[in-house]
């Protein structure tokens, strides 16, 4: 089998779960590599290995922190053309889809974005994506060079299968672009107890119903006895009643979780692109009319602040 | 100094989308028009010559002979000319080949700044500024939610992965804007009039020297199987809240073992 270079997403060498469910779906088509650049490798090699990882390839390099996305293409297409993978696969992240995208250039090789499965094909890994809006799904494979594929989250449960990766420390020659886009400073969002969105099993939305910042509380308190990710509409973000790192949407985060509670959101194409392929969705709206209710498993036509505290209520007291 | 724009012709985004035959998006079936998503890239370049850096916009599309509408809405919301490349070869493009013609016009036109939409509304894959960034050989600051461009730097601050960074780059640069920096501007009366006496200049592939088997559906890099209509979800219980509503819903969620 051939092997697979899987870019590794980490906080400091704290592995994030996409990075898992890399792995997982690398096992699929090959045996798995881990990349992993910047600091904090020795933390994150045990979790790696658990997760399949036969090797790790490590760029410890300041550049990898200090400067925007091109030092990373640089340590990714410098490790893949010595290893000669056969594939690669890059969390569909903003930074993951403009690594991949510069590999691509510069490998010669083909590319496939936001894939939501991987499966071993005649021709290679093929993948299958969700497109326009969720209403169509596309199965395509790359027919140039080495596949570069990058996953969205959820695309796969993670699942262990231990190994003892080997350690491989390189030293990788930045472009002279490397050091173009300098990252001068960073604030970290504020820490939250509540899973993040992207990866959460459950989400709970609010909209432009929820009529106020002070009034999200009523999303939260429900999310939180669901122990849930918040989300919101772009109407919601756009009146500054909730921040933009928790937009559901085409233009903010695409989530898939098992179970999508709307809460206050009408349904426009703008927030269905975003949440279409939840397997569960229910939404609260006063108006009957709303085009959400076309996509509901299940859907409360009634005011969220008294359906959404009776709910909540009802959760804790079934716990 | 020298903006490109890049803006895309795209089917509607808010109509029924779907696929030919051979795999290519249909835009025969549903009207076309400018990318939502590059109008905030349009938007930003006006912004910039607005804040007293003297440059001249000229904005870019690679598509069909209708494409020139796109083209025709951004000259009338500002800006100074167009360049329009069209080639029977071209249709199919993936996004490497189509990075690769806007490489090669952005080349021959000149620039010191592009700024590209965050993503396209159909394709909406975000890639194409980075590959435009690594076929120019300059660097990227892309997903922007604040820009300016000052003294031969551009800074912006964007959300990255994990925290809101601040970065800069010097010139020349790609940039890419997302729908968070601000309304664009509809076209006034007069702009529309205006736009209708600015160049569009029309360029084909030997113009920009190149081989018509570099691009186009047959050099594309990956291929589509197959694409399928997913089948509408059906449209599942939907109660009146009459006192009872959370209940009947915590009830749903029960039933389906979400608690």
């Amino acid at each position: 089998m051939g092997e697979i270079l899987v870019l590794v997403d980490h906080v400091d060498g704290a592995v994030r779960k996409p990075t898992l469910e890399l792995l997982t779906l690398a096992r699929r088509i090959g045996e798995p590599s881990a990349v992993f650049l910047g600091k904090g490798a020795d933390a994150a090699t045990e979790t790696l290995g658990r997760y399949g990882a036969q090797k790790v390839y490590v760029v410890d390099a300041a550049e990898v922190d200090d400067y925007l996305v091109v030092p990373k293409a640089d340590a990714l297409a410098q490790i893949a053309e010595s290893a000669s993978p056969a594939a690669i696969l890059v969390p569909s992240s903003a930074d993951g889809r403009e690594i991949g995208a510069r590999v691509a250039v510069r490998l010669g090789s083909g590319l496939i974005t936001d894939a939501v499965d991987v499966v071993a094909g005649e021709n290679g890994p093929e993948t299958e994506q969700s497109v326009f809006a969720a209403t169509y799904q596309v199965r395509a494979h790359v027919t140039k060079g080495t596949p570069i594929i990058t996953v969205k989250p959820n695309a796969a449960t993670p699942e262990e299968a231990p190994a003892t990766p080997a350690v491989e420390a390189v030293s990788v020659t930045f472009s002279a672009a490397a050091t173009g886009t300098k990252i001068v400073a960073t604030a970290a969002r504020e820490k939250s107890d509540r899973p993040e969105l992207t990866e959460a099993d459950i989400v709970v939305s609010g909209g432009r119903g929820v009529n106020g910042a002070e009034n999200f509380v009523v999303i939260e308190r429900v999310a939180d006895a669901l122990g849930a990710a918040v989300g919101a509409s772009r109407a919601a973000v756009d009146a500054g009643w909730y921040p933009h790192s928790h937009q559901v949407g085409q233009t903010g985060t695409q989530v898939s979780p098992q179970l999508y509670i709307a809460a206050g959101i009408s349904g426009a194409i703008q927030h269905r692109a975003g949440m279409q392929t939840s397997k569960t969705i229910v939404a609260v709206n006063k108006d009957e009319d709303a085009p959400i209710f076309d996509l509901v498993d299940y859907g409360v036509v009634g005011d969220l602040f008294k359906v959404m505290p009776q709910l909540e209520e009802e959760i804790n007291k079934r716990k | 100094m020298k903006i490109v724009v890049c803006v895309k012709y795209v089917p509607d985004a808010t109509a029924d989308r779907g696929f030919n035959e051979d795999g290519t998006t249909d835009r025969e079936s549903v009207d076309s028009l400018l990318s939502e998503l590059d109008e905030y890239a349009i938007e930003q370049a006006l912004q910039i010559v607005e804040s007293g850096v003297e440059a001249e916009i000229t904005y870019l599309t690679v598509g069909p002979d209708d494409a020139r509408e796109a083209l025709r809405k951004a000259l009338a919301m500002g800006g100074d000319k167009a360049i329009h490349v069209s080639d029977d070869d071209i249709q199919g493009s993936d996004a490497l080949g189509t990075s690769l013609i806007l490489a090669k016009a952005i080349e021959k036109a000149g620039f010191d700044l592009v700024v590209c939409g965050m993503a396209s509304t159909d394709g909406a894959m975000g890639v194409l500024p980075a590959m435009i960034a690594e076929r120019l050989g300059v660097p990227q600051v892309t997903y922007l939610d604040e820009v300016s461009v000052e003294g031969g730097v551009v800074k912006g601050r964007r959300e990255g992965d994990v925290a809101s960074e601040t970065v800069e780059a010097s010139l020349p640069a790609v940039i890419s804007v997302t729908d968070r920096t601000g309304e664009a501007r509809f076209p006034s009366f007069k702009g529309i009039m205006a736009a209708k006496k600015k160049p569009v200049e029309e360029l084909d592939l030997d113009d920009l020297e190149i081989d018509s088997d570099e691009v186009g559906l047959s050099a594309s890099w990956s291929t589509v199987d197959a694409a399928t209509a997913r089948p509408a979800r059906t449209k599942g219980e939907v109660v009146t809240d009459e006192g009872e509503g959370g209940v009947q819903l915590a009830a749903f969620l029960a039933a389906k073992k979400f608690i």
